[in-house]
């Protein structure tokens, strides 16, 4: 039997309904967006093109849906086995992620009628980072679908395809690492021709892939943290903390890598200065270092090694910490000019709450009917002694 | 962490910084060059009364509706760019605004379309060349059919000059295509933009860019109080001139080198920056833009070694996994 199971109990429970009523009400929005045209429902104008729906939903969404990447990179790529229990959760997550990612920016696309436009070679323009993150993210929804397919294979009970499929399944897992490094990348290469735009302790020209891909990673774990502590709390197992501990030193390891990375960068750039300079970029640049940093204290301090709350602490502040890293640069320190500024309206906030409303639905609704969480040896044991 | 885990990742890491490092380092493109017979116009800040013809020529010639502010229909005082305006005339205003073209207790006009940049961020950015410089003109054009929307072009665009239209539910970005794009057509026609040619003054001037930035250049070498015969219309086959005291020039032609150039120059006596000029270096950023990204993606190269790299990787790792549980 497979070690994976489907968690038991009823889809339908007061915390699916209330997420169910979120979406209801931002379906309305939806809906006007566009019957009316998006300026009835966002404040996004011609200095701040970009609001909540595309730096929320597409840029932090995404990376926080990397759970999926920086887990097959620990597991397929360091040969940590060990992981595996964690590999399917993680996956799941990625593809609710990537695909609400990718159906907010459907929706955040002006001329969405004509969205195929970008899947037309003769369209393409190979100097666009944005034609790098488009396609990129499309085929990573398409490798995300075939790695989490084994799950529903199972479930069917398709036993010659899911032998097929275990054939050729590196070949996506190695996609499944590459392209998710190429895009979330990328993201971070979108800052540089927005120039002045962005903050100087942003902007960092150059490095922005480096750094952006190290916040993928970074919210990838943290998610997986909190999946891990899901399973644990659905099956009453508990060995999975130890797992944790491991794959939390290597996010430290990141995390302290992109602190000091970050302040040779700026350094050699010259900008320390302005990290004390007193205004909102360098207040939010020092809670987002705190974020960053804290994390790495309460995981390496030895007295609360052992404890599961904690660790769910720690990933609470990495989770934090890359979508700050990401809000700031885009949206908090971004200054197009004189004339012009932002904040997200109610019905546009109602929007990124629904989508992520109908994400978590999702996810409730499929570790329930699919193979998806682990049953760890422990946990086997107790239910069958029951 | 083990120590092999620890240098395998510090090995990621350096691999990692050293590409950033390449990308720094080689394959920098430089900003391109202008069109062959790049078209352009030239703004005299000084020359500008704030007329407003321009902005309502604009809003006749490219069809679009006038701005409507307390139930009345306004052709001309758009408070900027928009989905339905193309061309604006801004004040800038000190003091006690007395004295025109006078950073202190003084005023200016600013006009605000596009510069069209000779290497323009927002034809760098757009993912599927719905914007495009034209190889002769210059022009940068706009193709409402194989635009997605996705806005990007605003967000490189230095000048936040294409805007899409919020309030339609089909809406379309909306940019100056110099009068000529189709079914206008003016410079292709021999005829030249709409706002050059009811401008009174001569403040904007159509012309090629290299004619329009040794007419600048002449300007802010002229000896405040001496007297200049001004043209009209189109610099090549000006309409007409006349005679004004040249005033205090700033000694700075905007777009001969801001972010690699545009084909609108402007000339004043106040700086850019009160002006609302933005913050620009010589190097464009889409040249940096590029040059990052051809570096990780040339011929799609360094993804497809990562990925040979990493089936192998994955593919003894997945088997041996296979073989110790069996």
């Amino acid at each position: 039997m497979s070690e994976f199971k489907a968690i038991s109990g009823r889809i339908i429970t007061p915390a699916f309904m209330f997420f169910f009523v979120v979406f209801l009400i931002s379906l309305y929005f939806m809906i006007m967006r566009f019957t009316d045209g998006m300026g009835a429902v966002a404040n996004i104008n011609g200095g701040y093109p970009w609001g909540i729906w595309v730096v929320y939903d597409v840029i932090i969404g995404t990376g926080l849906a990397c759970g999926g990447y920086a887990l097959a990179f620990t597991v397929y790529v360091f040969n940590k086995g060990q992981y595996h229990p964690l590999v399917r959760p993680a996956l799941l997550a990625s593809l609710a992620g990537y695909a609400l990612g990718g159906f907010g920016a459907i929706f955040d696309m002006g001329r969405w009628w004509q969205f195929y436009n970008i899947l037309l070679p003769w369209n393409w323009n190979f100097n666009s980072v944005m034609l790098e993150v488009g396609l990129c993210v499309s085929l990573y929804i398409i490798v995300l679908i075939i790695e989490f397919s084994p799950a529903f294979l199972e479930k069917i009970g398709a036993k010659g395809l899911l032998k097929i499929l275990n054939k050729v399944l590196f070949f996506f897992i190695a996609l499944g690492v590459l392209l998710p490094t190429m895009h979330q990348s990328s993201l971070g290469s979108m800052l540089i021709i927005m120039g002045y735009k962005v903050d100087p302790l942003w902007q960092v020209v150059h490095f922005q892939p480096l750094l952006a891909v190290i916040t993928a990673i970074i919210m990838g774990y943290s998610i997986v943290i909190y999946e891990a502590s899901l399973s644990r709390v659905s099956f009453g197992g508990s060995d999975e903390t130890p797992l944790l501990k491991v794959l939390g030193k290597v996010a430290v390891g990141l995390m302290v890598a992109f602190v000091v990375i970050r302040m040779i960068i700026l350094g050699v750039q010259g900008k320390i200065g302005l990290i004390f300079a007193g205004d909102l970029a360098s207040i939010l640049f020092i809670i987002e270092m705190i974020l960053f940093i804290a994390p790495a204290v309460i995981i390496m301090s030895p007295a609360h090694n052992k404890s599961p709350a904690k660790l769910v602490m720690a990933a609470t502040s990495m989770l934090f910490a890359g979508a700050l890293y990401r809000f700031n640069a885009f949206l908090f320190t971004y200054d197009p000019g004189p004339g012009y500024s932002y904040f997200p309206s109610g019905p546009e906030i109602m929007v990124t709450l629904g989508v992520i409303a109908f994400e978590i639905m999702v996810y409730m609704a499929i570790v329930k009917t699919l193979p998806v969480l682990h049953r760890s040896e422990q946990s086997l044991h107790r239910s069958e002694q029951a | 962490m083990k120590r092999r885990d620890f240098l395998k990742s510090g090995l990621g890491a350096a691999v990692m910084c050293g590409t950033a490092g390449a990308v720094s380092e080689a394959e920098a493109r430089p900003n391109l060059e202008p069109a062959e017979e790049a078209v352009g116009m030239l703004y005299d800040s000084t020359l500008c009364v704030g007329c407003k013809a321009c902005v309502y020529k604009c809003k006749e010639v490219n069809g679009m509706e006038p701005t409507t502010r307390d139930g009345a229909d306004y052709y001309d005082s758009a408070a900027d760019l928009s989905g339905d305006t193309l061309n604006v005339i801004k004040i800038y205003k000190d003091g006690n605004g007395k004295y025109k073209d006078a950073e202190k207790n003084g005023f200016a006009f600013e006009k605000r379309s596009c510069m069209h940049c000779v290497d323009p961020g927002c034809v760098s950015a757009c993912p599927v060349t719905a914007l495009e410089r034209q190889k002769l003109t210059g022009i940068v054009t706009y193709n409402k059919d194989a635009c997605i929307g996705c806005r990007t072009c605003m967000t490189a665009c230095p000048y936040n000059v294409p805007q899409f239209e919020y309030d339609d539910a089909f809406g379309q970005i909306h940019k100056c295509q110099m009068c000529n794009q189709k079914g206008v057509e003016r410079i292709d026609n021999g005829m030249m933009t709409g706002c050059a040619e009811v401008c009174p003054t001569g403040a904007t001037l159509f012309g090629t860019r290299d004619q329009l930035l040794a007419e600048a250049k002449k300007r802010t070498a002229l000896k405040p109080g001496e007297v200049y015969n001004y043209p009209r219309g189109d610099l090549s086959k000006p309409d007409s001139y006349h005679e004004k005291v040249v005033p205090e020039y700033k000694d700075h032609v905007w777009g001969e080198k801001e972010a690699g150039g545009t084909n609108v120059l402007h000339v004043s006596s106040v700086s850019f920056d009160k002006l609302g000029m933005p913050p620009l270096e010589e190097r464009s950023y889409a040249s940096v833009s590029e040059s990052v990204q051809h570096t990780l993606y040339s011929y799609l190269a360094l993804p497809a070694v990562a990925l040979a790299g990493l089936s192998f990787v994955v593919k003894r790792n997945t088997d041996s996994e296979e073989g110790g549980e069996q």
